[in-house]
């Protein structure tokens, strides 16, 4: 299967498996009016098997978005063509409003207008907990 | 702004600082009875409590201050559907530090947030107690003379037990602590404390459905209480209320220096008879809530004046 290559955009890599979709959301890709690409299931030397997204305008990705839910993956920048940059989200140590915490005795369950803030608290295994109930962030 | 929403907010330092003046305020009452004299505390009890509203008044009346506030989300502005954001603001107009017990979960918090002076954590739903710990804190060092090298039994509902989490979370800083978990398989510590806090910080600990086989080996055992309140079905809570009793039989397993503490109320988790026991600490507990709540009274007041 053919995915044109693109002049000018972003193509997201070593997505794991199955998550190319949990991304699009997340970035808000389907938004978007340009074309998009997802391949799912594209064969890789590193990774058996890993999801792409290839964007095709220039767009500033919300970092710390990408970090929280796959810091793995790379992040290739296209001008005119050519690969111009490329680098690894970290895990950022805080995420505002990307997720929302899921427990009903927290105080965001019933006060609405509070922002979803979560804390980066064990790097080693990614785990995110809620700043005010310390409940841990489900992806 | 400082405040006291977990026990984490508080270094080693700042604590044995807290317990020294606590043990200084026993020694020397008069001495602080006017540290807080034309200051006012606000208590904002959004979930009953008798204990720890009550230690919280009487601390601030025996540093000679003044006390207002609420003793339940009924008599409060949230019964109209204010938010616990333009409460904190409010009550930041009237009173010069504010105790609030909240049933959700980080309610303290967007206190704090929003609040012009120091907001202290009275217990926010199963989260945290920082002053119960405190209070425990202090117990372990008047009744022990030492917070380290310490076997430490927790008994009970370890999973929504609240005390339970600041304490283990407040001793694993200190060296030689060993805890004993006992609880029914249902109601076990939380796998992140175990993971977060104990396995991270190298603390041993072992965990037992056996109070009976736990007893000879403790220093301390943290008695708790099977909380109605915790839990959405009722039917798992009349099963697992009784599941553990301390008794006088019970206690001739126990070394005779054991120290049983228990952050009340108790319903029938500790025989009415253990009281007259030479080891019962639960009420004299309450007394040092009492003087480790003046400590921190007296330290929050006096940050918030720099």
């Amino acid at each position: 299967m053919n995915v044109d290559e693109i002049k000018n955009g972003v193509v997201i890599d070593h997505i794991r498996p199955g998550g190319a979709m949990a991304i699009y959301h997340f970035l808000g890709l389907d938004k978007l009016d340009c074309t998009v690409a997802i391949i799912k299931n594209a064969q890789s030397r590193r990774m058996g098997k890993k999801d792409i997204i290839k964007v095709d305008t220039d767009i500033e990705l919300e970092l710390s978005v990408l970090g929280y839910i796959d810091h793995n993956l790379t992040v290739n920048v296209i001008k005119d063509g050519v690969k111009v940059r490329k680098y690894h989200p970290e895990l950022p140590l805080e995420i505002v409003d990307i997720v929302k915490c899921k427990n009903p005795r927290c105080i965001t369950s019933t006060e609405q207008e509070l922002p979803h803030v979560f804390k980066l608290t064990d790097r080693e295994n990614s785990v995110y907990r809620c700043i005010y109930c310390e409940s841990k962030a489900k992806k | 702004m400082r405040h006291l929403i977990g026990i984490e907010d508080l270094s080693v330092a700042e604590i044995e600082q807290l317990i020294a003046t606590a043990e200084d305020i026993m020694a020397n009452p008069a001495k602080y009875s006017a540290v807080a004299s034309g200051k006012k505390l606000a208590t904002l009890f959004y979930e009953p409590s008798t204990r720890t509203r009550l230690s919280f008044e009487a601390a601030m009346m025996e540093l000679g201050g003044g006390v207002l506030g609420f003793s339940e989300a009924q008599s409060s502005s949230a019964a109209k559907g204010e938010s616990v954001a333009d409460t904190a603001k409010v009550i930041s107009c009237f009173a010069d530090i504010m105790v609030m017990r909240h049933f959700k979960e980080g309610a303290p918090m967007v206190a704090a947030m929003n609040a012009s002076v120091p907001v202290i954590n009275a217990g926010d739903g199963g989260h945290n107690h920082p002053t119960q710990t405190l209070t425990d804190l202090l117990t372990i060092k008047c009744e022990k003379g030492r917070l380290s090298d310490l076997t430490v039994g927790l008994c009970g509902d370890l999973k929504f037990g609240r005390t339970v989490h600041s304490l283990i979370t407040a001793l694993s800083r200190y060296t030689g602590i060993r805890f004993v978990l006992i609880s029914p398989k249902e109601l076990t510590l939380p796998d992140y404390i175990k993971s977060e806090v104990l396995d991270r910080k190298g603390i041993e600990y072992v965990e037992t459905a056996s109070l009976e086989d736990s007893l000879p080996e403790l220093d301390i055992l943290y008695m708790t209480r099977v909380q109605r309140e915790r839990f959405f079905n009722e039917q798992d809570y009349i099963r697992l209320k009784d599941s553990y009793i301390l008794t006088l039989d019970k206690l001739d397993l126990a070394k005779p220096d054991l120290c049983i503490m228990h952050p009340l109320p108790r319903v029938n988790e500790i025989a009415v008879g253990v009281d007259k026991d030479s080891r019962a600490c639960y009420f004299k507990q309450v007394l040092y809530g009492k003087y480790i709540r003046m400590a921190l009274i007296k330290m929050l007041l006096e940050e918030a004046d720099k």
